[in-house]
């Protein structure tokens, strides 16, 4: 079509949604254009048919009447990419929030085409974050997605930011470049965001799209998908580890239900949408590695738990997607321990592919998994404490209750700057796990033992 | 409604797409669009019909043509189907690369089965013999498997001409008295069971290699498992692990909405692992199915049926196949999301009225049955749920229960500690004891019912006891009490708890865990009478014998340390009879 028709046959509106009749056949998913007192606005086509196609705005609908001007665009929603968008600030719909000059390179679809399953590389190197824990016990995989499992009120945007700040590709020259995906984030957190990146100079590896909380909602489900695009041509086209930062997925879940309810959809569980879990892996599913590419996307989404609730739909899709999850805990939180990460409910599925001999130590995954199970029992121990007192326990219990202790205040506790390279967390746990006998540590061979175990006393 | 060649589409809302103008069935496959998109017809109204469309639809729009192929969704069926991974519509993923690079996009179609590969194909029937339906016509070696070449469902008659030779699955290698000309392949259509003769009572179990499931919840051939449980309990790896070490002759792996880099590994690690039954490549007696997540939402529906198709073409050449669908709630998601953009009205929590249908014609297409043309085959089929919130009340899970017999519920507890495999074996259950019996009996071990029901009680009986303990911690229960919580413990942690990725562990021998169950009685059999000739519990609880139970089930060629182990148990346990005498 040489000419692209303008409408002005805008028959009802509905919060996001503006339906527009009598048009000509229009493709589905188009990208549409409203000029609104010669103010731009833009929407995406959500259903069309032959009298009547429904419009999804991505700026709000406000002061959108009967008379507005509407134009098709024969074309997808796209982002503009190409080198020069290393070291942005954008809004969560790619326009330049950094005073810079707005985006220039290839029309990029912003939908995201699934992998051929078949065309996969099977993710199996790491990640380091500098984070004890997370190196240890839920180690991050290139092309894996890691979800932060979080709740109001927690330390889950610092430890991104620290994360943001410190990861990298260890013992390999690749590049590595984080891109930021803030969904729904209030201002002040936008502003504390952005000078942490550009502070540290991280900015100068990383593109930040800013989706506000006073944002139209409908934009919100356009950031992880401009965020993720961009991740991927610095991954699958010039070959980089990309670490992509998604935060708050709850904010992304509570728009898709805004909308979902504006058409008047038939809701699923507590009225979010019977294909939020679609939705919700089309991004998702996007991290991984392609056969013969060096790059890798990498995800790292965040979301806060209503009420603390993992069973709650958000979390329990995510979970089902995603590849494990790392847990933050309040009660850990409220011992003012950062990062409050609980370790026990927390996982990483793909750990045993990226981790062990030639990769990160030979004794990673044996001193997990011992770290784990002392934890545990040690912390299981703490009930029986408050009923009977210490004073009753085996001294074996004892070392226990100690290493729980310990655990949390020397391993897992770790300061806001403080990066800790890999062999300084294996070393740390080592140091522990002085502290028990030698014999009772069953879960490590003691060919290993022989080489690091020395006793401590903490 | 006119009967032109090419109707009109008139609407279009993510996959489902309303069209006009030609005459459709229900069910009959159609051409959407410029693009000639692959979809269903799936209802038809007054003056339109609705079709779910098996690609995404992006830049569709009204007035483009619609055709109809007047086919039914099939699946082509021969030789060359094994080793394969498709999409969700039968689709080789290693085509569609090929033809469209790293990621899917639109538009490409593929044979299901390669049409260019040459077979040796030798005939075993010849000119005049009479062919009833699903008849053997001859062989060709899929790689260790004869595979018996058949004739479709519904063609039969006299032969009037075959030849055997070297043919591709397009060429005509005979044809019966009436002209139907007879091939090595052919299309099944995938939304109606393949016919057979009558079902049969399933009598012998499908071992796991799994000890939780070999002796506390077995599977019969021909059975039906649901698998339920919450994001972390080991679905995926159970299903995996059933897949590599099942004495199943073929295995259908259906990825339906789950993740791809779980594919990928699947993909990577079949290749390598050697079927200990064939000792020839996992990959070469499996179909994977793969339709990620990501991928189109009606091709995932489609998926599970594909599936369940090729398994019984492969049934009724006489084998044993087990299905596993990973997982059935995303192919019921995937229905919900259809019924929606339909305003059906909703049943439970907005799944469509019809779910419990649907999901029970899927499971009855399983079974062991005297096929058509006199072979006995058995298709096994072994459905993960992921409840929401790992809730087990939610309808998905309810309705596949009333279908299936063996209930293997993964509890999120067990996972959090670490105990693998994570089913609540207070929870689970299977229905197929009673029909095994004789097989257990015959192949394990004589008294196996009377011993596994004893196992069973004695986990049961921890289960009460720690009730108390948890109040009064365990050295206050009595001493007989303490024995028992012991031989529990030994029980979970040496029998149940199963390490899927050591190497030895990973694949349990019947034999060897009937052994094992032999240690655990030992153990529990010269305990009480040490407790009996008056040893204090917590002296027999010190004894060093039981951790060797430990290293018997990491040993390949564990003869040797199994009796090494009875005797430590046994002398150590006569050793404290002696001293306290």
């Amino acid at each position: 079509m040489a000419v692209k028709k303008e409408y002005k046959t805008i028959s009802r509106v509905a919060g996001p949604l503006v339906f527009v009749k009598k048009t000509h056949p229009v493709g589905y998913g188009e990208l549409v254009e409203l000029k609104i007192n010669g103010e731009q606005k833009f929407g995406q086509v959500l259903e069309t048919a032959d009298d009547n196609v429904v419009v999804q705005l991505f700026e709000g609908t406000q002061g959108v009447d009967k008379d507005v001007t509407v134009k098709f665009l024969d074309e997808p929603l796209t982002i503009k990419l190409d080198d020069s968008i290393q070291g942005r600030v954008l809004s969560g719909i790619g326009k330049p929030l950094d005073n810079g000059p707005g985006l220039v390179g290839t029309k990029t679809e912003i939908g995201g085409a699934a992998i051929n399953p078949y065309s996969r590389g099977l993710p199996d190197n790491f990640i380091q974050t500098g984070i004890s824990s997370i190196d240890l016990m839920t180690t991050l995989v290139r092309g894996q997605k890691l979800p932060i499992f979080s709740g109001s009120g927690l330390t889950h945007n610092d430890l991104a930011l620290q994360i943001a700040r410190q990861a990298k590709v260890v013992g390999d020259d690749s590049e590595f470049l984080v891109v930021f995906a803030a969904m729904g984030i209030t201002n002040e957190d936008a502003l504390k965001f952005q000078r942490s990146f550009e502070e540290s100079g991280a900015i100068d590896n990383a593109v930040l799209f800013i989706n506000k909380a006073d944002d139209p909602s409908v934009e919100r489900l356009v950031t992880p998908r401009m965020a993720l695009t961009a991740a991927e041509y610095f991954a699958f086209e010039k070959n980089k580890h990309v670490l992509v930062i998604m935060t708050d997925v709850t904010n992304y879940c509570e728009s898709l239900r805004e909308i979902g309810a504006a058409r008047e959809e038939i809701p699923g569980r507590r009225g979010y949408p019977g294909y939020m879990y679609t939705d919700l892996a089309e991004l998702y599913e996007r991290a991984g590695m392609i056969k013969g590419k060096t790059g890798s996307v990498t995800q790292l989404p965040i979301l806060t738990m209503p009420g603390d609730d993992k069973t709650h739909p958000i979390p329990d899709l995510t979970g089902y997607i995603t590849e494990g999850q790392v847990q933050l805990g309040r009660e850990l939180h409220r011992k003012n321990i950062y990062p409050s990460i609980d370790v026990l409910p927390s996982l990483s599925r793909l750990m045993g592919l990226g981790t062990g001999k030639g990769k990160t130590r030979e004794d990673h995954k044996k001193v997990a998994d011992q770290v784990f199970a002392l934890y545990a029992e040690g912390k299981d121990l703490r009930g029986l404490v408050a009923i009977v007192g210490e004073e009753a326990l085996s001294d074996r219990d004892k070392r226990k209750l100690n290493f729980a202790k310990i655990f949390e205040e020397k391993f897992l506790q770790q300061g806001l700057e403080e990066d800790r390279e890999f062999i300084k967390t294996m070393d740390l746990a080592w140091e522990i796990l002085g502290t028990i006998p030698r014999e009772e540590l069953v879960k490590i061979d003691n060919k290993l033992k022989d080489i690091y175990y020395k006793e401590t006393k903490l | 409604m006119a009967n032109d060649s090419k109707g009109k589409i008139i609407r279009v809302s993510g996959p489902v797409v309303e069209a006009t103008g030609i005459s459709v069935a229900m069910s009959d496959i159609v051409r959407v669009g410029k693009e000639e998109l692959m979809g269903e017809v799936i209802k038809i109204e007054e003056n339109s019909f609705i079709i779910q469309v098996y690609e995404n639809t992006t830049g569709v729009r009204p007035g483009e043509p619609v055709t109809n192929t007047k086919l039914p969704l099939s699946v082509e069926v021969g030789p060359g189907l094994l080793g394969s991974i498709y999409d969700g519509i039968q689709r080789p993923l290693e085509i569609l690369e090929k033809e469209m690079g790293h990621f899917i996009k639109r538009g490409v179609d593929a044979d299901g089965i390669d049409h260019k590969k040459v077979w040796d194909f030798k005939a075993t029937v010849k000119k005049g013999d009479t062919l009833t339906e699903s008849a053997i016509v001859g062989t060709v070696q899929e790689f260790d498997f004869t595979h018996k070449v058949m004739l479709p469902n519904r063609v039969s008659g006299k032969v009037a001409e075959i030849k055997s030779g070297k043919f591709t699955v397009s060429d005509v290698i005979g044809k019966l008295e009436d002209g139907t000309e007879i091939k090595m392949s052919h299309f099944q259509p995938v939304r109606q069971a393949r016919k057979f003769n009558s079902k049969l009572a399933p009598a012998e179990p499908l071992t796991t290699g799994q000890r939780v499931y070999d002796v506390f919840f077995p599977v019969a051939k021909g059975g039906v498992a649901a698998l339920p449980g919450p994001f972390g309990a080991g679905k995926t790896v159970t299903q995996q692990s059933i897949a590599k070490w099942s004495d199943a002759d073929i295995v259908i792996y259906v990825g339906c909405g789950e993740r791809g880099n779980e594919m990928t590994e699947v993909l990577t690690e079949f290749p390598h692992l050697i079927d200990p039954k064939s000792g020839k490549p996992m990959m070469e007696r499996t179909v994977l199915i793969a339709n990620t997540s990501n991928m189109p939402v009606a091709a995932r529906e489609a998926s599970i049926y594909v599936g369940i198709t090729i398994a019984e073409y492969y049934r009724d050449q006489g084998l044993n196949v087990a299905l596993m669908a990973d997982s059935t709630s995303r192919w019921a998601e995937a229905m919900r999301e259809i019924s929606s953009r339909l305003e059906e009205m909703p049943g439970e929590e907005g799944y469509p009225a019809y779910l419990s249908t649907k999901l029970a014609n899927f499971y009855e297409r399983a079974g062991l049955v005297e096929t058509l043309n006199g072979e006995k085959g058995s298709v096994t089929a072994i459905g993960a749920v992921s409840p929401a919130g790992g809730d087990f009340s939610e309808p998905v899970t309810q309705n596949t229960l009333r279908v299936a017999k063996c209930f293997w519920a993964l509890d999120a507890k067990l996972a959090e500690k670490r105990h693998y495999w994570s089913i609540n074996w207070l929870n689970s259950y299977s229905l197929y004891h009673e029909s095994l019996r004789d097989y257990f009996k015959k192949n394990a071990d004589k008294n196996w019912e009377a011993k596994v029901k004893e196992l069973m009680g004695i986990l049961q009986e921890e289960d009460a006891l720690m009730e108390i303990v948890q109040l009064v911690g365990s050295d206050s229960l009595p001493e007989n009490q303490q024995i028992t919580l012991e031989v529990a413990k030994i029980i979970r942690e040496h029998l149940l708890q199963q390490n899927a990725f050591h190497e030895v562990d990973r694949f349990c021998p019947l034999q060897k865990s009937n052994d094992l169950i032999d240690l655990v009685f030992l153990f529990r059999d010269s305990a009480s009478k040490a407790l009996e000739a008056g040893v204090p519990a917590r002296e027999i609880l010190a004894t060093k014998g039981q951790y060797e139970i430990a290293t018997v089930k990491l040993e390949e060629d564990y003869t040797k340390i199994l009796s090494k182990t009875k005797k430590t148990i046994e002398s150590e346990m006569e050793e404290l009879i002696k001293k306290y005498k």
